[in-house]
């Protein structure tokens, strides 16, 4: 009897051992993360990986959330989009994480959201992105259209005097969108089709030879040229060599760019770089205490000086304080109460300002425009006076210009129109 | 009494001299204490202070104006000194701002860079030019006399007036001659003078030439001309009319160039496929991959020997032709023999071995891509006027395409192992009974043209991104070459991929990049369809 006892017991032990991940995860919130570690999109999403992670160990150092310790479930959607709508399917139904940080392109996104309504998790996108969207069960805590491309373009315009536009991106979802709102933006501001250029090039594409030539050709009319910039991450780099070798300097055609960070400067060469603007809520060089203290306290959780902060960043530190926040003001992980406690919900920003969660689930933000410098850092020479709200539907859009989202009682609804007082659903 | 009276007037003469040298060339305190200022000014502060230094100092601070342009002025954290700081080791190597001596080391910690704006930028350029328009330096001269082209105002178009009197080099003064021109004819009412100055205009591609005679020729919207009169209106649209023609042939030549530069990346990264996919048959799908450890190849070597950048790319040629040649050799040593005529087996294996290699890649040196800096003799253009110059890199990376081809033409028509490659390739059994080891040819002429990928990863990492996707992006340009240009014909893939850049862009200012691409690719298609065997096909039983 002893024996047989003995042995249902080391049975018995051996099974906890073997499930410990799932009886461990009644006494802890899990916190999913759904970022590419490897593939195209590893060389900007690791770095929120580990935003995430560090975040996770600095709550559980001060004790964790409601009593419970934080576990980080880290699942690698490869940059594959289809991959990140099953990855996140195993998230909820398999690790039943309570909150997932992830995503990085829009189409990741896109491919997320279904799932994401269907099995009702929680998902916080820390990028800025086109807009056009309001979902029930996602936080956007990057910019809004409104937080970036309109007020750079706003100063260029009454700071730089540019009054002819060069509108050049990659070709896809964000940088098509967003200059479909530039150009109803700048239309609006009277500026003449004849002198708004637009043009778009493929992924990664690396000859800019011609482009730069026509960017050349368009700028020398005699009027004050700017270049607005949503080409993607990597390509990034020729083209900027190119406008260097041409000869086209950052006083000639200032260029701002929308994709251009700290952590994209830092593998460059940043000499044909210096004086070309970037817009952002957020420079490593922004100085506060908050500030000071987050680069610290990355620096030495990834054990690398050298390493730099960057926007997303930021706004997955503030989604993440943000959620702590919500769960312990909702007292609980549930996805319904949470969402509606993050509603309203402040938190300090780093940049010396405090964010807060609007009833569209975008954050309010400021808008920082930087100058680019030789260490790769940026100069602010201009800022917003206060934090801009995030718009979801932008107004510059025949199509989106009566929609708003807003997810309180009694609209509750992320695509409502406000002329005929009816919700598209899920009609993005 | 007399010789007195001599005396006081020498005196005063002296001493009126040495007021008059002195308000030109400032007190040399006194200039420090100007630039100390700096330290202090905050973006919106500075520019009357560097107006001042520019009227007080004279040539004398334009090294310490150029610094601050090109962001190489520091302060001192802890004496508020303005220093010139290069950049050494760790720290950086001090000198005085104003008289270049020397003030030793300092670490890095110690010193705050003085940063400035584009509009700073912008008026410290104005500032340099004026001061050096009398330089005895030609090039130096010409960029300032440009500038003020550019930005004319009325105190830099007085000063180049006096400077024409003096300029020896005809370049220069005509380009001098124009800046009055245009000065004079967009800021004068007396129509003699702008009649005249319209002469100076004549043939110049500079765009501002062409603005201003493109006003002169404007009409507002209800078609009256906005200058009013007529013979200068004519005149100007005769000028433009030579201009415009100019301006085209110019611009046909940039395309051409643009081609010819596209064609030769296409020729370079084509070129290693050519002979492992064009003469041995293999589908190597991580083509790619080897011309990515070419690139990071010359990152390596430029990590190990910092501070050499113009003689570490020499280096990194060679290194990285026996890096990635090696890697082949593993490669086929290790895979593709066992799948000898298997060629879907070894598409999927070559296939895996891209993905392993991009992942160790990865795993070693950081997902981020690595910066991999560019020789200063590589950097900029060379200018053959306003509207058409040539790029460096673009240069030296075209002359490199054809220099590698050519070698290798060389390697394989003249030496024993371009012969066994021919050999071995046209008919494998017949070559074996005759005493080839084909095993051996197999693994080094697979060698070879994975050595020739890591050529192009070298002129690569001079042109786009050092990053574990760069192969990516490669291969499918490199098997639309081959195919095009005739499989197992190396001159079929130096017309397919010089064919390929000149048609992609005469397409892509007409419909746009993206588009251009498609096109290409469709083109590609069609011309399959109708000859199979791509441009060159191979004749005879080699055929077979």
């Amino acid at each position: 009897m002893n024996f047989k006892k003995l042995v249902s017991k080391a049975a018995l032990a051996a099974g906890a051992a073997v499930l410990s991940t799932s009886l461990y995860a009644a006494d802890t919130i899990k916190v999913g993360v759904l970022h590419s570690l490897s593939g195209t999109m590893a060389i900007s999403e690791t770095t929120l990986k580990d935003t995430v992670l560090m975040m996770v160990e600095e709550q559980n150092k001060k004790g964790g959330v409601m009593g419970k310790k934080l576990e980080a479930v880290v699942v690698d959607p490869a940059s594959n989009w289809p991959l990140f709508a099953e990855k996140t399917r195993e998230l909820l139904t398999k690790e039943e994480v309570d909150v997932i940080f992830g995503c990085w392109t829009s189409v990741s996104r896109k491919s997320v959201l279904p799932v994401i309504e269907e099995l009702n998790g929680l998902l916080f996108y820390p990028v800025q992105y086109e807009g056009e969207e309001s979902s029930k069960n996602v936080f956007y805590t990057g910019a809004a259209p409104n937080q970036q491309a309109i007020p750079a373009v706003d100063y260029l315009m009454n700071d730089i005097g540019a009054t002819r536009w060069v509108l050049a991106g990659t070709d896809y979802v964000y940088p098509r969108t967003t200059n479909k709102i530039l150009e109803a933006y700048l239309k609006a501001k009277g500026v003449a089709a004849s002198d708004i250029m637009i043009s778009y090039t493929p992924f990664g594409h690396s000859d800019w030879q011609s482009i730069v030539a026509d960017i050349k050709k368009f700028g020398s009319a005699g009027k004050k040229t700017a270049v607005v910039s949503t080409i993607n991450g990597d390509a990034n780099v020729p083209f900027y060599k190119e406008l260097g070798n041409q000869g086209i300097s950052a006083e000639d055609i200032p260029v701002v760019a929308f994709s251009v960070g700290e952590e994209e400067l830092s593998g460059i060469d940043t000499k044909p770089l210096v004086g070309h603007l970037a817009a952002w809520n957020y420079f490593q060089s922004v100085e506060s205490d908050e500030n000071e203290a987050f680069i610290k306290q990355w620096k030495s959780f990834i054990g690398d000086d050298k390493r730099v902060t960057n926007d997303p960043m930021e706004a997955t530190y503030i989604g993440f304080n943000m959620w702590v926040k919500a769960v312990e003001k909702a007292g609980t992980t549930d996805v319904d109460a949470v969402e509606q406690a993050m509603i309203g919900m402040t938190t300090p920003n780093l940049t010396g300002g405090v964010a807060t969660m609007g009833k569209n689930h975008h954050l309010s933000k400021p808008v920082l425009i930087g100058e680019i410098q030789e260490d790769g850092q940026f100069l602010v020479v201009w800022e917003t006076d206060g934090l801009v709200p995030g718009d979801a539907w932008s107004d510059f859009l025949p199509g989106s210009k009566d929609i708003i989202a807003d997810w309180t009682a009694p609209i509750k609804c992320g695509n409502y129109n406000t002329v005929t007082k009816a919700c598209s659903g899920q009609n993005y | 009494m007399k010789p007195r009276w001599t005396v006081l007037f020498t005196l005063v003469l002296v001493l009126c001299c040495a007021a008059a040298s002195a308000q030109e060339t400032g007190d040399p305190n006194e200039l420090r204490a100007l630039a100390q200022q700096l330290a202090g000014a905050s973006l919106s502060k500075m520019p009357p202070i560097l107006e001042q230094l520019g009227e007080t100092g004279g040539e004398r601070v334009v090294p310490l104006l150029r610094a601050l342009l090109e962001g190489d002025l520091y302060k001192v954290k802890s004496t508020d000194e303005i220093v010139l700081g290069v950049e050494q080791g760790d720290g950086y190597a001090a000198s005085d701002a104003l008289d270049g001596t020397a003030l030793g080391e300092y670490p890095s910690s110690d010193l705050k860079k003085l940063r400035v704006n584009n509009s700073v930028r912008v008026q410290l350029r104005g500032i340099i030019a004026r001061l050096t328009l009398g330089s005895d330096k030609v090039a130096v001269r010409k960029e300032a006399v440009r500038n003020i082209l550019e930005r004319p105002d009325e105190e830099g178009v007085t000063l180049l007036r006096a400077a024409l009197l003096q300029e020896t080099d005809a370049t220069v003064a005509d380009l001098q001659r124009l800046a009055i021109a245009l000065y004079d004819i967009n800021h004068t009412d007396d129509p003699a003078l702008r009649l005249e100055s319209l002469q100076h205009l004549e043939g110049s591609v500079e765009p501002d030439a062409r603005n201003t005679l493109l006003r002169l020729v404007e009409q507002d919207g209800d078609g009256n001309y906005l200058e009013p009169n007529p013979v200068i209106r004519a005149r100007a649209t005769a000028l433009l009319q030579n201009i415009e023609s100019k301006v085209e042939f110019y611009e046909l030549l940039e395309t051409i160039f643009f081609g010819l530069s596209l064609g030769s990346v296409l020729l370079l990264v084509a070129t290693g496929l050519a002979i492992t996919f064009g003469v041995m048959g293999v589908i190597n799908m991580a083509h790619g991959e080897l011309i990515m450890l070419g690139a990071y190849t010359t990152y390596v070597v430029q990590q190990l020997m910092p501070g050499n950048i113009a003689l570490s790319i020499l280096v990194a040629i060679p290194a990285a032709f026996v890096v990635s040649g090696l890697v082949g050799i593993v490669i086929e040593r290790g895979v593709i023999r066992f799948l000898h005529g298997r060629p879907l087996e070894t598409l999927l294996a070559t296939f895996g071995i891209s993905l392993v290699l991009q992942q160790a890649v990865r795993t070693i040196f950081s997902p981020l891509n690595r910066q991999v800096a560019t020789p200063d003799w590589m950097f900029g253009s060379l200018e053959f006027n306003a509207v058409f110059s040539i790029t460096y890199n673009r240069l030296y990376v075209l002359l490199f395409a054809l220099l590698v081809f050519f070698l290798l033409q060389l390697i394989l028509k003249k030496t024993p192992l371009g012969l066994q490659v021919r050999a071995v390739s046209q008919n494998r059994d017949m070559a074996r009974s005759v005493g080839i080891r084909t095993e051996w040819v197999d693994a080094m002429t697979f060698g070879l043209g994975s050595g020739v990928a890591g050529l192009a990863g070298v002129a690569l990492s001079q042109l786009t991104n050092v990053g574990p996707n760069l192969g990516q992006a490669y291969i499918i340009d490199s098997f639309m070459v081959v195919v095009f240009g005739g499989v197992g014909n190396l001159w079929g893939t130096l017309v397919g991929g010089f064919t390929l850049g000149i048609t992609n862009k005469f397409l892509e200012p007409v419909t746009g990049a993206v588009l251009a691409n498609i096109l290409v690719l469709v083109f590609i298609i069609l011309f399959i369809q109708k000859r199979p065997r791509g441009l060159f096909p191979q004749k005879g039983r080699a055929a077979e």
